[in-house]
């Protein structure tokens, strides 16, 4: 299984989880059916023109109907983003296979699963809602409610217990390293240059290669730059994991995030930025690094508020062999690989757990406030929305591309505070795609169908879209592919003694064969030839040979035939012999010779012969014979 | 006849200005046989070079051959690098140069003959048989040589009777294109000089009596284009062009009718792939009168070309068609079509049939290769920004021959402007492959641009103006617009700004100038809190442009001063990036005029606190540790007192006194420079304000008066502080700032000593002031009066006594200093004595070696 991705934009359809309690949010008005019924009121409230579920947010789980994932040896993590769904596959599942992942994505995937964790179950919600998630009553419901997929498979978050257990299934792999998966094929994690620790796959055989990339970016960044060397000579290329915002180019938009964010500072505002707890943050913070001082910022304070703010910083500094090769060797001067270590030991950064604490005591405006979840529903940034919203002079940067920022602002409106669209997503673009391809140059392109169209509320735009030759093949969701490769050849190994043994015979120039007599030895998808086993000895004494020692006999070794026969001949040769009624019919595949007088059948084929005569096995001996006349022997 | 009586006088002056000194005959012999001698190093070839350009002086004005005569070691030196077995190539390059110099003048090239030298330099035996010839420079040489020669007929016949055509004919195509192009130019001049100064009767095309010389070139050249070979039809075609450009006479009409059959040939030919070279043949015949008037085959065959020449080998032909007053209308027509067509089709790929009319009619132009380029990658946007180079050229015209259809043309560069940045759908298979090409191409966007900018000075580009900023606010905007086509879109914005403000003073469309000035005022304070520098800088300098041109606009300043810009702007005096400091000094600058220097100062808050932006700017001044933003505060202090605004600021004698202080010792010499410029603004108008005549020979009405005035005057200066400045800057290690404080300080002479009280008041006498004005005046010729500048007077002269500055004005020869300033500090350096000498100087060491050694 490649990736255990969650969707997280089912949560999109529910209230936010406020930390204090939120007047605005307690007072909306329940939803009543256009036919005056109130029974969904409790469960959907009515915001600016939406409906939303006022409940506990609920995730999207990855297909289980169409594969039995019990049935999964193997799952291959990408980058931290795409593990997210890791718990509810291996608690619930009966998944008894083993993950494969590198180690900064195993800890960075830990603290955004924490993260999520926390920020749900700090602020308990008493009731649960599930009628709305009733196919009939659900066919009523309002845009988006009424076009959600498979709300009856959605869930509500995984507890820690769960996360750890999830956790521990997994084997930590590093870049270039070869795992040999039961024989059968072989797996390399390479860097994919989009995150810390972020990997593209390869899996190959002995003849077959497949990679898998996915979330790769050839953006200069903190990460490891992106191996593109080992993805060449691949039968098949399976992408996914491009940008979703092709149209924005990431240094324009850290531009945008960085004059909006200077804009409204001076003008006496703050800046809320809704962001995951590692990633981008990182970049974010390096480019302010440099940035504040040239736009007398200085004196801002930059709070970075998540329940895993603090190690997301620590971490980020000890992944030095993750990193690129600035940050690798500002490591042995020794320096701390990112600047934030700087903004925080002079100040200028301060991080916090949660808004409770030590925050309320530092706090000061105007100030930028770096918080989760991106999607606006739980965490601190539900605090700072309701806080900051309603005054023109703050400002909310989205800079995470995964959520529609108009669909995370929905339960907020009206709102007064600026809003700024930067979505920061530094993976392949389609030009850079193109230029990939035609360097690693695979035989086949598999990808996503949204790859191969441009995007819909830009359907003149035909540069987003993959282009490539032969075109790639497009999967949809729950789509069954078959990969357009087959396997033909499997590795043997001979054993050097069996080796030594063989008398190779040249049959055309250049061409030599060999008979060769051996023990196929097949063990976890690999094959050796060894010798086989000596014939047994003659007994010493006349003791009785026993059980235990009856090993295989080994039958004189027969020749090996080659040749064809030539029927005409062959009649001949029969008459010869005294075969006077003899006829021939021809088949699709040979010749019958048939015996009439001995009801005897004489079967030729391109690959075979056969001698069918009742009980006559002088007849049937002679007639071998014949035959063997026309063949050669090895 | 004026010139023939002035030539004898002229002729005689220059001759002695560039005549032999005898220093210099007496260090020839010695150069000569230094450079003549093979176990010397090689000469630096810039001394060989220098030595050439003297010679060529020498011989500009004198024909004779006493040059020769006198300095025998020339003729000697000639010989003996001719008898030398293996001669250095840079030496024999020389002497090559150097006799053909010497041969320019028929006496002087008879001299040489007598001893057949120029024979054996440029004929068979020379060294170009020879191995040295395969040295680019020996060729390089020789071809100069004889081209320096090449001024009468016996330097002719010497090359046409020795087979010296057809070497140069083989040079043409010679593997240095150095040599290649001295050589064409050669023929054309041989040609030129054989025609003129051989034929004695006209030339006509039934009688084409060629002189001899110039049969051969001329059979040479038919020759060359009849073959096959397309570098011998280059090489011809490359020769014509050079010839029809550089010569307008009618034989050259003969000529070209001999081969124009020929030529024509090519156009259509597709086993030759010469029509590359076309274009420029046909345009610099077109420059030609020769050609230009006729009204024949001359104008088909341009009309021709314009139809057979790909778009981009047409493209510099139509410009230069078009460019010219005089020519056909119809060829006019057909060469703004190649210009206009690419623009059509990409309005026709862009929009519905027959939604727009399109640039042209179709019955004009055949799209199908324009189509076929414009959907290529590789030579899409290359034929876009050629024609919008071309474009843009034509639009920079003052006065265009031709009338442009300028709003088509506008729709067609917004078009392409929006295909760039992917705003249009197209509705044609055409537009998508073009859109799919064009999509952030930066290039294409940066040419569109300029093309924007120039047509906004067009009129009857109107109808689409709202539109038109839509766009241009579209790519201000976007975060995918890159710096450099962010600073050509802030161009095209300013200027149809300019244009906008015209309309709308003319049409009273208030409320849409209004909105745009508000939107582009919200972009700009986005991108002046920009982290790229350089588009803070852009930025800026486009905020500058804006209030240089619109300040006078009420819409412009109401909407400027209600925005958060002004005070964005200040906040960028504190930029870490110098540049950015400095543009925004200069924006502040100028934003002074509408905030505090306005008549009416804006009521807008209290936010504008002029003393602090002054101060500001004189911490900027006092303390910037980079030169440019420096440079700018003292550049918008002479524009504030420059249009007397610093009088509402506060003192100006205090103000210019402070600036003085602080500029005075500033490591910058532009700095210094502009302090100067700062106190001739000042003193200019100091002196106006207290109505001494500016003119000195301006009658003064009486003694006393005036002299009141000039005390007064001088007062003021001695109080700010000004002379020490002045003086000290006489000595300043950078000579512009010693030049400009002298023309300040002979200015300020010319008002305080009109010319006939001048003698009189240049004693300095005898007393302690009479002392100390001879100290400043030894110490400035010595030109250390930096180093020993006096800070307390004790040297007897003080900067700040009226009278004494009054005495130093008159008394310091401040003519002399200032011819001593204007004379190149090389100027010893460079004389043709000097040259010599330093010849010998590099050779000198080996003579001492060898006498040590003996």
């Amino acid at each position: 299984m490649l990736d255990c991705g969650l969707d997280m934009t089912s949560t999109l359809n529910f209230l936010p989880l406020p930390l204090v309690q939120s007047p605005r949010l307690s007072k909306l008005p329940g939803w009543v059916l256009k036919d005056g019924s109130t029974f969904l009121d409790k469960e959907l409230k009515e915001c600016s023109g939406h409906v939303f579920v006022d409940s506990v947010p609920e995730f999207c789980l990855p297909e289980t109907e169409l594969l039995d994932l019990s049935t999964v040896d193997v799952i291959l993590i990408s980058n931290y983003h795409c593990m997210m769904a890791l718990p509810y596959i291996t608690e619930y599942t009966g998944f008894t296979g083993t993950v494969y992942a590198t180690e900064p994505t195993v800890q960075i995937g830990r603290l955004l699963m924490e993260e999520l964790v926390n920020s749900i179950e700090r602020v308990p919600k008493a009731q649960s809602a599930s009628m709305w998630k009733n196919k009939e009553v659900q066919r009523l419901l309002p845009a988006p409610l009424k076009d959600a997929v498979e709300v009856s498979m959605w869930r509500k978050c995984y507890t820690m217990p769960e996360v750890n257990a999830a956790l521990s299934k997994i084997q930590l792999v590093g870049y270039s390293q070869k795992i040999e998966l039961f024989g059968a094929v072989q797996v390399t994690p390479l860097s994919s240059g989009y995150a810390l620790g972020s990997s593209n796959w390869i899996i190959q055989s002995h003849y077959e290669k497949v990679s898998y990339v996915s979330g790769s970016s050839l953006l200069t960044t903190h990460p490891q730059p992106m191996d593109q060397a080992s993805l060449k000579n691949s039968d098949v290329l399976i992408l996914t994991g491009l940008t979703q915002i092709p149209t924005a180019n990431p240094d324009g938009m850290v531009g945008e995030f960085c004059s909006n964010l200077a804009m409204t500072v001076r003008n006496g505002g703050n800046v809320l930025v809704p962001c995951y707890p590692s990633g981008v943050i990182y970049d974010l913070l390096e480019c302010l690094y440099q940035y504040i001082d040239s736009a007398g910022l200085s004196n801002v304070p930059f709070y970075f508020i998540s329940p895993v703010a603090n190690s997301s910083l620590e971490f980020s500094q000890i992944f030095a062999e993750w990193l690129c090769h600035n940050k690798q060797t500002k490591v042995y001067l020794p320096e701390p690989p990112f600047p934030h270590a700087e903004l925080i030991q002079t100040n200028k950064l301060k991080h916090y757990p949660s808004i409770h604490g030590d925050f309320s005591n530092d706090f000061k405006q105007p100030c930028v406030v770096f918080t989760g979840h991106p999607s606006l529903r739980f965490g601190d940034v539900v605090h700072f929305m309701e806080l900051w919203g309603k005054s023109s002079l703050n400002t909310v940067i989205f800079t995470e591309p995964d959520f529609s920022y108009l669909d995370a602002l929905a339960p907020y409106q009206p709102l007064a505070m600026k809003c700024v669209y930067c979505p920061i997503d530094t993976r392949l673009n389609f030009i850079q795609v193109s230029k990939l391809l035609k360097e690693v140059q695979p035989l086949h392109v598999v990808c996503p169908e949204q790859y191969t169209q441009p995007p819909p509320t830009q359907s003149h735009r035909t540069d987003l879209m993959i282009d490539c030759q032969p075109p790639p093949m497009s999967y949809r969701r729950a789509e069954v592919l078959t990969l357009p490769y087959k396997r033909r050849y499997e590795k043997i190994e001979i054993m050097p003694e069996l080796a030594d043994s063989l008398v190779p015979l040249e049959i055309k120039p250049g061409i030599s064969l060999a008979t060769v007599s051996a023990v196929l030895h097949t063990k976890d998808n690999k094959h050796v030839l060894q010798l086989p086993p000596k014939p047994p000895q003659p007994p010493a004494s006349k003791k009785r040979k026993r059980v235990s020692d009856d090993v295989p006999e080994c039958k004189p070794l027969k020749p090996l035939l080659s040749g064809s026969i030539p029927v005409d001949q062959f009649v001949q040769t029969l008459e010869k012999h005294g075969f006077s009624d003899v006829k021939v019919e021809d088949t699709a595949k040979g010749h019958i010779v048939l015996l009439q007088e001995a009801e005897t059948l004489i079967q030729i084929e391109e690959d075979s012969t056969h001698i069918i005569c009742d009980n006559d096995e002088p007849l049937r001996v002679k007639l071998r014979d014949l035959v063997l006349k026309f063949l050669q022997k090895f | 006849m004026a010139m023939s009586f002035q030539k004898p006088w002229f002729l005689a002056r220059a001759r002695r200005r560039f005549a032999m000194t005898r220093e210099c005959a007496v260090l020839l012999p010695r150069v000569c046989a230094a450079l003549a001698d093979p176990r010397q190093p090689g000469s630096d070839d810039t001394c060989l070079e220098k030595l050439l350009d003297w010679f060529q002086e020498l011989t500009l004005f004198d024909s004779t051959v006493q040059l020769v005569q006198d300095n025998p070691c020339l003729t000697e030196f000639i010989t003996s690098v001719l008898a030398l077995p293996e001669p250095s190539p840079s030496i024999l390059s020389f002497t090559l140069r150097l006799a053909g110099i010497l041969a320019a003048s028929e006496n002087r090239f008879q001299h040489l003959q007598q001893e057949k030298l120029l024979a054996r330099l440029f004929g068979r035996d020379g060294p170009l048989n020879s191995a040295v010839w395969e040295d680019a420079s020996v060729r390089s040489g020789w071809v100069q040589g004889v081209h320096n020669m090449m001024h009468h007929q016996p330097a002719l016949h010497l090359l046409c009777s020795g087979g010296g055509i057809d070497v140069i004919f083989t040079l043409q195509g010679d593997p240095s294109l150095f040599v290649a192009s001295a050589a064409s130019q050669l023929l054309v001049h041989m040609l030129t000089l054989s025609v003129e100064s051989e034929t004695t009767k006209p030339l006509s095309t039934k009688d084409c009596d060629w002189p001899a010389c110039a049969q051969m070139i001329i059979k040479r050249i038919e020759d060359s284009l009849q073959s096959s070979s397309a570098s011998h039809i280059e090489q011809s075609l490359k020769l014509l062009t050079s010839l029809f450009g550089s010569c307008r006479a009618t034989w050259t009409e003969v000529l070209w009718l001999g081969v124009a059959k020929q030529i024509e040939s090519f156009l259509t030919e597709e086993t030759v792939q010469v029509q590359h070279m076309l274009a420029n043949l046909l345009l610099n015949m077109a420059w030609s009168p020769v050609f230009r008037d006729t009204e024949g085959s001359f104008w088909a065959l341009v009309t021709s070309a314009l139809e057979h020449l790909t778009p981009v080998q047409a493209g510099p032909l139509a410009v230069g068609i078009l460019r010219l007053y005089k020519c056909p209308q119809d060829v006019r027509i057909q060469a703004l079509t190649v210009l206009l067509q690419p623009m059509d089709c990409i309005l026709r790929a862009a929009s519905q049939p027959l939604e727009y009319a399109g640039l042209l009619d179709e019955s004009v132009s055949d799209p199908v290769t324009v189509e076929s380029l414009l959907s290529s990658r590789s030579s899409c946007a290359n034929l876009l920004c050629q024609t919008l180079a071309h474009l843009e050229e034509l639009l920079s015209l003052s006065r265009l021959p031709v009338d442009l259809p300028y709003t088509s043309l506008l729709r067609s560069l917004m078009t392409i402007l929006q295909f760039c940045n992917g705003f249009l759908s197209p509705a044609s298979p055409l537009g998508s492959t073009i859109s799919r090409i064009l999509i952030n191409c930066f290039r294409v966007q940066r040419s569109a641009l300029d093309v924007l900018a120039a047509l906004s000075e067009r009129k009857g580009s109107d109808t689409l103006i709202e539109s038109l900023f839509d766009l241009l606010l579209a790519y201000l905007e976007s975060p995918n617009t890159s710096p450099t086509v962010l600073k050509k879109t802030f161009q095209a914005t300013s200027k149809w700004l300019v244009r906008l403000q015209e309309l709308s003073c003319s049409n009273s469309q208030g409320q849409q100038t209004e909105k745009i000035l508000e939107d582009v005022f919200l972009v700009l304070q986005k991108r002046l809190c920009s982290p790229c520098w350089e588009v803070r800088d852009s930025s800026l300098e486009f905020l500058t442009v804006l209030i240089k041109c619109l300040r006078d606009q009420d819409e412009f300043r109401q909407s400027l001063l209600s925005s958060e810009v002004p005070r964005l702007t200040e906040n960028l005096l504190e930029d870490p990036e110098s540049y950015v400091r400095a543009s925004a000094v200069t924006a502040v600058g100028h934003l002074a005029f509408i905030t505090y220097f306005a008549p009416e100062p804006p009521v807008v808050g209290n936010q504008y606190n002029k003393e602090n932006t002054v101060a500001k700017l004189q911490e900027i001044l006092s303390t910037d540790p980079e030169g440019f933003p420096r440079r700018a505060v003292i550049s918008i202090f002479i524009k504030w007192l420059r249009q007397g605004c610093t009088g509402q600021l506060e003192d100006t004698e205090q103000f210019v006194s402070r600036v003085i202080q602080t500029v005075e010792h500033d490591l910058d010499w532009e700095v210094r420079l502009g302090g100067l410029e700062l106190i001739e603004v000042f003193c200019s108008q100091t002196i106006c304000q207290l109505g001494l005549p500016q003119c000195p020979y301006a009658p003064v009405s009486s003694a006393v008066t005036s002299s009141i005035h000039w005390n007064e005057s001088l007062q003021v200066f001695c109080r700010a502080k000004l002379f020490s400045f002045l003086f000290r800057s006489l000595c300043d290690c950078d000579k512009p700032v010693g030049q400009r404080a002298c023309d300040v300080l002979l200015g300020l002479r010319s008002n305080f000593y009109p010319v006939s009280t001048l003698e009189g008041s240049q004693g300095t006498g005898d007393s302690a002031v009479g002392h100390g004005i001879a100290w400043l005046q030894r110490t400035l010729r010595q030109g250390s009066l930096a180093q020993n500048f006096p800070t307390d007077g004790s040297n007897g002269v003080d900067f700040q006594d009226p009278e004494n500055m009054m005495i130093a004005l008159g008394a310091i020869e401040l003519e002399e200093l200032h011819d001593e300033l204007n004379r190149s500090s090389d100027h010893v350096e460079k004389s043709p004595q000097s040259l010599l000498q330093d010849i010998l100087a590099t050779v000198g060491t080996i003579e001492e070696n060898e006498a040590d050694c003996y």
